[in-house]
């Protein structure tokens, strides 16, 4: 067996009192489509963005993440990697994160940027050859028609698919999705899930996937990995997911949210501190 | 009070509290307090009602003789706050930056902020003092003065922009490997962008206000005739200038105005 794409060992972290993740252990090895799943609030996010340094997890339990062979945080420090070595993971946000003042083919050609020589990276001198590279990314998500308007005109479905042709864009070996289409209406989610599994299948591309509805991680999945809590509560096969698991899974996760007053389908504030945004997409 | 207390069943915050009542008086105090500290005698304006009329009367009509000089040192006037501004721009977007808490350490944002306090604290006027020791007499010490003034304004207002500003957008270009500079430029200045420059061109107007007085300290400008003709009772000319000044101003206010519409 070749080395694990992703490499996770007994991750901790604390958000001032509250335990988010609790020596959370698994590997992922490549080419595999991987769902994450749990009830909001369960960690899945803060788990993600552990895996490609936006948090940092606890110092002094010896917590360590790595991708791609390449050590990306070890006991609460984020290791520092040339831009070469960065881009070879693209990350999906639930809100796409997207640049919403410049066009979307900018935002595609963003993508770019960790390959490119600084200079012309810096004054953002894309050459043709790059144009006509993000024009094709733009057109496996089926978006080529909408190159030059500004992102914030499209709805919230398309924009997810530009944050897709980003990825593409940055010949990512690793897609890391956090919650791709929670804030999209089931057709869109529908594509965009199409999409991420094409991608897997034609690209061979190794796919990590948040998702709480198991019915679409086990339609696109093949293997699932939950966390309850914070702890890992299930790795396995998806097709292993029985709905007793699943019933323990989900159990009391409903009256947890009603009693902290959450939405559902929203990250909790508690849990997700680091990136706190007021709005889902007006277009969605 | 008592029933809507019952029928919401959530305790309502009491309508009238003693601290409200407390900063009232404090304000009202606050009042009182400086209208003795700056004199205020409003009978003066009826009891020299006279000596008011008379100069009132010397301003017109207006000497038109030295219109063209004036209208010369107008544009010169202008051309400070042009590059004034436009130096101050250059330098505060960078200090914007390192005085951003969401881009830098402590350690750095709080010495740039607190320098930048230390020029916005100082008036142009006492800086031109300053500069027209230094540089000489003439436009280029009220153009230094504008400078080093401005840029603590809009290294100010320029950062609350920046902090402002939504993080989603640049970790999603941080995650694709790009560097925190392609990050700053990518993500942070296409949000904050409409933004700057809306505020840099209010500091423009407002500039040019204050070049408008810098000739009186000696920095070049309408103010030196400004200054010239009141010290010499020529009331007539002085009427002409500050129509000049009217003009100019409320002409590039307007201007400006079209051109911020334009960006936002």
């Amino acid at each position: 067996m070749s080395i694990p794409t992703i490499v996770v060992e007994r991750l901790n972290k604390t958000f001032g009192h509250r335990q988010v993740l609790e020596d959370v252990s698994f590997e992922i090895t490549p080419g595999d489509i991987v769902a994450l799943i749990g009830p909001s609030g369960s960690g899945k996010s803060t788990l993600m963005r552990h895996l490609v340094g936006l948090t940092c997890c606890n110092r002094h339990t010896g917590g360590r993440v790595s991708l791609l062979g390449r050590e990306v945080q070890a006991s609460g420090r984020i290791k520092r990697a040339s831009r070469g070595q960065r881009c070879r993971v693209g990350y999906i946000f639930q809100q796409f994160n997207l640049v919403n003042r410049l066009s979307v083919l900018t935002n595609v050609l963003i993508g770019q940027l960790g390959r490119m020589p600084r200079l012309r990276a810096l004054s953002g001198r894309f050459s043709q050859e790059e144009k006509q590279r993000a024009l094709e990314c733009l057109a496996r998500v089926g978006l080529e028609g909408m190159a030059y308007q500004r992102a914030n005109t499209l709805s919230g479905g398309q924009q997810q698919r530009v944050a897709i042709a980003r990825v593409l864009m940055q010949d990512a070996d690793v897609i890391l999705a956090d919650e791709p289409i929670a804030s999209l209406d089931p057709r869109s989610a529908r594509e965009v899930m199409e999409i991420l599994q094409r991608i897997h299948a034609e690209d061979g591309r190794t796919v990590v996937i948040t998702l709480h509805q198991v019915d679409i991680a086990r339609r696109y999945c093949h293997r699932a990995i939950a966390l309850k809590d914070g702890r890992l509560y299930f790795d396995g096969k998806t097709s292993e997911l029985t709905d007793a698991r699943l019933s323990t899974l989900y159990e009391n996760a409903g009256l947890d949210e009603l009693r902290s007053g959450a939405q559902p389908d929203l990250p909790s504030p508690t849990r997700e501190p680091a990136h706190a945004q007021p709005a889902v997409a007006a277009h969605v | 009070m008592s029933t809507q207390t019952q029928l919401s069943g959530i305790s309502m915050p009491p309508k009238r509290s003693w601290t409200t009542l407390a900063l009232w008086g404090l304000g009202l105090a606050v009042l009182a307090w400086s209208w003795q500290g700056v004199e205020m005698q409003p009978s003066l304006l009826f009891t020299n009602a006279s000596n008011m009329a008379t100069l009132a009367g010397d301003f017109f009509p207006p000497a038109l003789g030295n219109l063209d000089h004036y209208i010369d040192q107008m544009l010169v006037t202008i051309q400070i706050a042009v590059w004034g501004t436009l130096l101050a721009i250059l330098v505060a977007i960078p200090a914007s930056l390192l005085c951003s808490e969401n881009l830098v350490p402590w350690w750095v944002y709080q010495p740039v902020r607190r320098l930048m306090d230390a020029t916005r604290a100082i008036n142009e006027l006492v800086f031109a003092m300053l500069f027209v020791v230094a540089v000489g007499l003439g436009p280029f010490a009220g153009t230094l003065a504008l400078f080093v003034h401005t840029t603590g304004v809009l290294a100010k207002l320029f950062s609350e922009a920046v902090e402002a500003a939504e993080a989603g957008p640049m970790e999603g270009i941080r995650v694709t490997g790009a560097g925190r500079i392609e990050e700053i430029i990518f993500g942070l200045i296409p949000q904050v962008l409409p933004l700057w420059i809306s505020v840099s061109l209010y500091r423009f107007e407002s500039n040019i206000r204050s070049a408008t007085v810098l000739g009186m300290v000696g920095g070049g400008g309408i103010g030196v005739a400004l200054w010239e003709t009141m010290r010499g009772f020529q009331y007539a000319e002085t009427a002409t200038i500050m129509l000049v000044i009217i003009v100019a101003v409320t002409s590039l206010d307007m201007a400006s105005q079209l051109v911020r519409k334009r960006f936002i």
